[in-house]
């Protein structure tokens, strides 16, 4: 088997629905000759034509507006968005069009369509390159919302929101795109969405991270008797993987880049509080970016969780 | 009733110098010796700084950096028609717009090196800070002229973008208030040709994109962009009408950009090297130089002279630039409300 890094498997994933399903076409901002900004549309160009690779003028709008009506008409589009964020033109087209176009038509048009995008900080970019607004979009019903975290997920998972029936937003952690190598099988294969997994077993806490703050997670959490959830599918959540979790631990720390307030971490702690509040020893912790914009290069690094914080947490949680 | 046409148009090219540096003396804007002079210590400034900032990029002193190779012309010379005052709105690839207009050089090693401490304008300039996501401050500029207009202020405002950037909604958006409003406002293109990997008969399928204007109900004309003089007079009179009420003007500013999109972008993967080798033979400097020697304002010495001076005024910046402490870890919160939260306060607290 083949080892491949998250790069090379989402382009993996890509060559293969694209020779299986001829209704897939992948568009978006120098995705065609260049082969994208981070070489993840690579080759593509070459094998399926400008047709199906589609460089589009400079308009994220235009870039997902366009992947809706392709989708409806019956194509499968997977449309790139060259960093995070620059959706938030595209936000109009996602959430009043792509999100409910199914609901809107009473089932008669649908969107499925797939919008990947790198995301997260911690690669030393220009400003708006490390964004990590996922609550965003988990908040609007309509879109899933899936995070890989390393190569064998990232081909399992596009696979499945490319064949998923609904719009998916995929986001890419810039920061790993060359981090880490896992064994990527080559053909079919895909993982469920909706779907989180355990990273790492354990019994004394429960600890949820994704993206880039998953890898950090992994290795701070070395020494404790953590159990380690990556939801991978932050919307729609599984809420069953983690509450089986937390009944277990009776402990919850919760990790992630974005800004604290009214971060995905929010909506983990309600619904533990409404759903497992008498399994709970002590409170939850959330481990969060601060509530500033994403720092230039000089100071990211204090933006982001650091593994002494994650520990922190999980030394404060232990003591109950 | 037969069919009849209601409108048809044709759109202005200007340029002044040619390659060889003659200039057609009618359309010279009456500029001085000295100002001419001036012209040209700009355009090497520019030039020079792009050369130590993809330097110091390879060195790893700051970060990714869009190269102006090229498209110094465009910039120094609609910034050089600036009254002073005018608020500006540039995007990121505007580093000669900056010189020209007085912003602290160290400032934008600054930014570029990962500290937006070097994004804070000095007080009495009207920049507004890079826009790096592209085309979304032209409703800014359309913004600020309708707040001039509002206030009655005798004021031209103006934006800087590249041709990628008119395929974004904001731009048309921009533009139309503009066109309704008939806004003191004044859109310069750079049309260096590229989007990254984008040509610009893939950007759009009009020849040219000044003809965009009419469309919106203002002027647009064509501007050899690596010809300094004549970039400097369509701006200069775009100025006089935009503040004498007359309304809007699109220049397209035709350059080309030599180097990579940035440091982070390899071009030869996309754009044949007969294009970009095409375009040396248009250097903006060298044709300028060409211009000023037939004049008797330039010769070789004059020229290690001033390259030597820009040589030091960059030196100085880079020395400065790097004298700065990094910031404090706390001065992220700085600037994010002009109050914090509590919840914020916090926060700084457990950063600091
Ligand atoms: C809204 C938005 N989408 C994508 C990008 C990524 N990007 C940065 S520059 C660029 C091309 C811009 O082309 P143009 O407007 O011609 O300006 P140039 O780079 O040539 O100066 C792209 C796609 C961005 N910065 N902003
Ligand atoms: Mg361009």
């Amino acid at each position: 088997m083949p080892q491949l890094n998250m790069v090379q498997a989402i382009n993996l994933a890509l060559r293969e629905e694209m020779t299986r399903d001829d209704r897939v076409v992948v568009l978006g901002e120098d995705v065609g000759r260049d082969g994208g900004v981070f070489r993840i549309t690579e080759g593509l160009f070459e094998e399926f034509g400008a047709a199906r690779v589609i460089d589009t003028p400079l308009s994220e709008s235009a870039i997902v507006g366009a992947a809706v009506g392709m989708a409806a008409y019956g194509l499968r589009p997977v449309a790139e968005i060259q960093f995070m964020g620059f959706i938030y033109a595209a936000m109009d087209q996602l959430f009043a069009h792509a999100a409910r176009i199914r609901t809107r038509s009473r089932g008669r048009f649908t969107a499925p369509l797939v919008v990947r995008t790198p995301y997260g900080a911690g690669i030393k970019a220009p400003e708006l390159h490390e964004e990590s607004t996922e609550a965003f979009f988990c908040h609007m019903p309509g879109i899933k919302v899936v995070v890989p975290s390393g190569p064998y997920s990232a081909k399992g998972l596009l696979l499945a929101a490319i064949r998923d029936p609904d719009p998916v937003l995929f986001l890419e952690p810039t920061r790993l795109y060359r981090m880490v190598k896992e064994e990527v099988p080559e053909g079919e294969y895909t993982l469920p969405l909706g779907k989180a997994r355990i990273a790492r077993p354990g019994g004394a806490v429960t600890v949820v991270a994704w993206g880039s703050m998953l890898q950090r997670t992994l290795k701070a959490v070395e020494g404790y008797d953590a159990e380690v959830i990556d939801p991978m599918t932050l919307s729609p959540f599984d809420w069953e993987t983690l509450l089986a979790s937390v009944e277990k631990t009776g402990r919850l720390v919760v990790v992630h880049e974005a800004p604290l307030t009214c971060g995905l971490g929010a909506e983990i702690a309600a619904t533990v509080a409404e759903e497992a509040i008498l399994h709970l020893r002590g409170p939850v912790i959330r481990v969060a970016g601060p509530d500033v914009p994403v720092p230039l290069a000089k100071l990211v690094d204090h933006y982001l969780p650091s593994p002494e914080r994650i520990r922190g947490a999980l030394d404060e949680v232990l003591r109950y | 009733m037969p069919e009849s046409t209601l409108a048809t148009f044709s759109v202005r090219r200007l340029e002044i110098i040619d390659p060889e540096g003659n200039a057609d003396e009618a359309l010279l804007p009456d500029l001085s010796g000295d100002e001419l002079r001036r012209l040209y210590y700009l355009l090497l400034l520019t030039r020079t700084f792009d050369g130590r900032a993809l330097a110091l990029q390879r060195e790893g002193r700051i970060g990714t950096y869009p190269s102006v190779l090229g498209q110094e012309a465009a910039q120094v010379g609609s910034a050089v028609a600036l009254a002073g005052g005018e608020w500006i709105f540039p995007s990121f690839r505007e580093m000669g717009v900056f010189f020209t207009l007085g912003y602290p050089i160290h400032q934008l090693f600054q930014y570029w090196g990962g500290d937006e401490r070097g994004l804070r304008t000095p007080d009495g300039l009207n920049v507004f800070p890079v826009c790096v996501s592209v085309g979304t401050h032209l409703p800014h500029a359309a913004g600020a002229a309708l707040g001039a207009r509002t206030r009655g202020d005798r004021m031209a405002v103006v934006a800087y973008f590249g041709d990628g950037a008119t395929s974004k909604g904001d731009f048309h958006e921009a533009f139309n208030l503009a066109g309704v409003f008939r806004l003191p406002v004044v859109f310069i293109c750079q049309n260096n040709q590229w989007a990254i990997s984008v040509p610009l008969s893939a950007q759009t399928a009009t020849r040219t994109l000044a003809q965009k204007a009419l469309a919106y109900g203002f002027d647009g004309i064509q501007v050899d962009g690596n010809d300094v003089l004549a970039v400097h007079r369509a701006t200069r009179e775009a100025l006089e009408k935009a503040r004498s009420g007359g309304g809007p003007t699109f220049i397209e500013c035709l350059t080309y950009r030599m180097a990579d999109h940035t440091t982070a972008d390899d071009a030869s993967r996309y754009r044949p090297a007969e294009e970009v080798a095409a375009w040396r033979e248009r250097d903006p400097l060298l044709r300028f130089e060409r211009f000023l020697a037939k004049r008797g304002l330039w010769n070789e010495d004059y020229a290690a002279e001033m390259k030597g001076k820009a040589q030091g005024e960059i030196d100085e910046a880079v020395r400065r630039f790097e004298a700065v402490p990094p910031p404090a870890p706390g001065e992220m919160f700085d600037f994010v409300s002009g109050e914090l939260s509590p919840r914020q306060k916090k926060q700084k607290e457990q950063a600091s």
